[in-house]
């Protein structure tokens, strides 16, 4: 090793510089490469087919192919429920109910125990230490963008903010395992290095940047007319916040919550570096813990293909997709109603 | 609103109303530096902990020594590689279907359903996506584990966001333009073709460009449907597997033989990943700049 690590330290910002700026250039040139390919390649076929086909037949064709297209998230949708449905239900006739409603996982044992409660309590656990950390930082993120950050300061954050919610989320529980892990026991004195508020805190800080510009969204849609209103009653930017802006957005801002909380339950990569991932039934936090989409990614490459174990893991599957595509549709009615009243 | 009304504002601005918002105007000013802090020395930490594995060979020599040493370059290979199919399957697909929703449609209760599915897509969590791809490209539709079983699970994945920014491309088109151009006789596909399209041609690509930057880092949907731990050699045909960036900062971390060499590996290629990603953020945001500073309607 010899030297220390911070002695590399003043390299660090050019060598990032450098290498950002080689991939940036990739990344054009990637682009300009494979769509100008494309563009030429429509371009002859368009010219191509405007010559052989006569204009009727090719319409009729472009409206059926965009039609089929347009219902293309529908079908994916519906075959995605069908799928993983499919390959479930099989784990329910296999195994009875009253087995997932116990608290012992270990489904690679003699007698497999598929009890789903660690998993449930693991994934309650994480993402409520990730939501009461993320709300206030996101919400007041979100409000200081929409409400109090001049043109020109909301500009440069705001695509910071966005830049954070690009990091992948495998990166993120990289950071957790290694940063976190370090910190959480010498601060708590826990024995696990890895845990649910280690887990939980690397998704504050994923939930927070989808939870900012979500709200920010909902705050920013209130009409300028209520600040200018309540201004000219003599409020101050703050009553006004609290008052005006806040109330009139709340059941988009409840939307927005709503969608990031059910997008950071269904968080994979990020949780399965981050929390240890042992399966025990558990409720303290400091210990380790492991979520439903963890165990799916842990014991899908251990299940025997078509085995009970695989039908048990689709399953977890389905309790997923059926609590998101829930809590989105909700929060999907809740949004659309909301934006119905501003637009007039 | 009732709210503003509601609003007791006593008569005169006194000292504790302008200390209340003064105290929590610096409180959100906090709170959102204090994201960008995190921001700032999430990006210093990985880079500083990059920097003893990284050399241009990090870049251009596969992996050696079971994996413990050498480069990452077949995992660069596999990612482009994935992204570049998976851009071919869900751009074509997602404008289509924008444009069918916002210029075939418009409003009404199908628009409405359609883009409830669209939403619903987007909110289905990544790694139902890899059950998914499991179940229906490996399996069922017997592609196995490949490049393309891996491409097509994250078209799925990229679509409802292709599909939310072309829509928003093709909204900013005024509807003059498509009333101009069926007044003058234009059927609707040539005014779409030849009138909406080409304007909305500069915000569909920053839209594409975002989006292959937010699912570039997406492990979960691969797992199961063609990431490898390792692979000698590159891959020459769309059905066979591949390695990749994310995929392999998760083997590093997790199941390396010797934790103390793979450890600055995983870090190292965390900062190639996260230079790509920002990358194509950085193009799609500094474009979108340009577009809005251009725009005359």
């Amino acid at each position: 090793m010899g030297r220390s690590w911070t002695s590399y330290l003043k390299y660090a910002l050019p060598a990032a510089m450098v290498l950002l700026s080689f991939a940036v250039a990739g990344v054009i040139g990637w682009l300009l490469f494979w769509g100008g390919l494309a563009a030429l390649g429509g371009q002859l076929a368009s010219r191509v087919a405007a010559r052989l086909i006569p204009q009727k037949t090719r319409e009729g064709f472009v409206n059926v192919v965009i039609t089929l297209a347009g219902y293309s998230a529908i079908v994916i949708i519906a075959f995605i429920f069908l799928f993983i449905f499919k390959e479930g239900v099989a784990a329910f006739r296999a195994v009875p109910v009253g087995e997932f409603l116990k608290t012992v996982w270990q489904p690679a044992a003699e007698v497999p125990k598929y009890g789903i409660i660690p998993l449930a309590t693991g994934t309650v656990m994480v993402t409520a230490v990730a939501t009461v950390i993320a709300l206030p930082l996101g919400l007041g993120t979100a409000i200081y963008l929409s409400e109090v950050a001049g043109g020109r300061e909301r500009e440069i954050v705001k695509p910071i903010v966005e830049l954070l919610s690009a990091v992948p989320s495998v990166v993120y529980g990289l950071l957790g395992m290694v940063v976190l892990g370090d910190v959480i026991p010498r601060i708590t004195g826990t024995p696990f290095r890895l845990n649910a508020v280690n887990g939980g805190l690397v998704l504050a800080v994923m939930l927070t940047p989808m939870l900012a510009s979500l709200a920010e969204d909902a705050l920013y849609s209130v009409p300028r007319s209520y600040r200018v209103a309540a201004f000219a009653l003599g409020a101050t930017r703050w009553e006004t916040i609290r008052r005006t802006v806040v109330p009139a957005a709340a059941s988009g801002v409840t939307a927005a919550i709503l969608l990031s909380v059910a997008r950071t339950l269904g968080e994979t990569m990020a949780v399965l570096l981050a929390t240890g991932n042992m399966a025990a039934f558990t409720v303290n936090p400091l210990s380790s813990v492991r979520t439903i989409t963890a165990t799916v990614a842990i014991e899908m490459g251990d299940a025997v293909f078509g085995g009970e174990h695989y039908h048990v893991l689709f399953a977890l599957g389905v309790v997923l997709f059926s609590i998101t595509f829930i809590v989105n549709l909700t929060s999907q009615v809740v949004m659309d109603r909301f934006a119905r009243r501003f637009r007039g | 609103m009732a709210g503003a009304t509601r609003a007791a504002v006593k008569p005169g601005l006194t000292a504790g109303r302008k200390i209340a918002n003064a105290v929590m105007k610096q409180v959100f000013r906090g709170l959102t530096y204090l994201v960008v802090a995190v921001f700032g020395g999430i990006v210093a930490y990985i880079v500083v902990r990059a920097l003893p594995v990284l050399s241009l060979t990090f870049i251009t020599q596969p992996p050696r020594h079971g994996m413990l040493a050498g480069g990452v370059s077949t995992c660069i290979y596999g990612t482009v590689a994935l992204l570049t199919l998976t851009s071919a399957l869900a751009v074509p697909l997602g404008v289509a279907a924008a444009v069918y929703v916002n210029e075939f449609i418009g409003w009404g209760k199908r628009a409405r359903v359609i883009r409830a599915a669209v939403n619903n897509l987007a909110g289905v969590p990544s790694i139902v996506f890899g059950l998914f791809g499991l179940a229906f490209f490996v399996v069922f539709l017997k592609i196995g584990a490949s490049i393309l079983a891996a491409s097509l699970t994250l078209a799925v994945v990229v679509l409802p966001i292709v599909i939310v920014s072309t829509e928003e491309a093709l909204k900013a088109v005024p509807r003059d333009y498509r009333l101009g151009s069926a007044a003058l006789g234009a059927t609707r596909w040539q005014t779409i073709s030849r009138v909406t399209l080409p304007q909305a041609v500069p915000g569909i690509i920053t839209g594409t460009i975002l989006s292959i930057g937010r699912v570039a880092g997406e492990t979960a949907p691969i797992l199961f449907t063609g990431a490898a731990f390792y692979l000698p050699r590159l891959p020459d045909h769309p059905q066979e597997q591949f390695m990749e960036l994310s995929y392999h900062i998760f083997a590093m971390a997790t199941q390396a033989s010797d934790i103390t060499k793979s450890m600055p590996i995983a870090f190292g290629t965390a900062l190639v990943l996260l230079v790509l990603v920002f990358a194509f953020n950085l193009v799609g945001i500094l474009y979108r700049a340009k577009l809005r500073r251009k725009r005359v309607w």
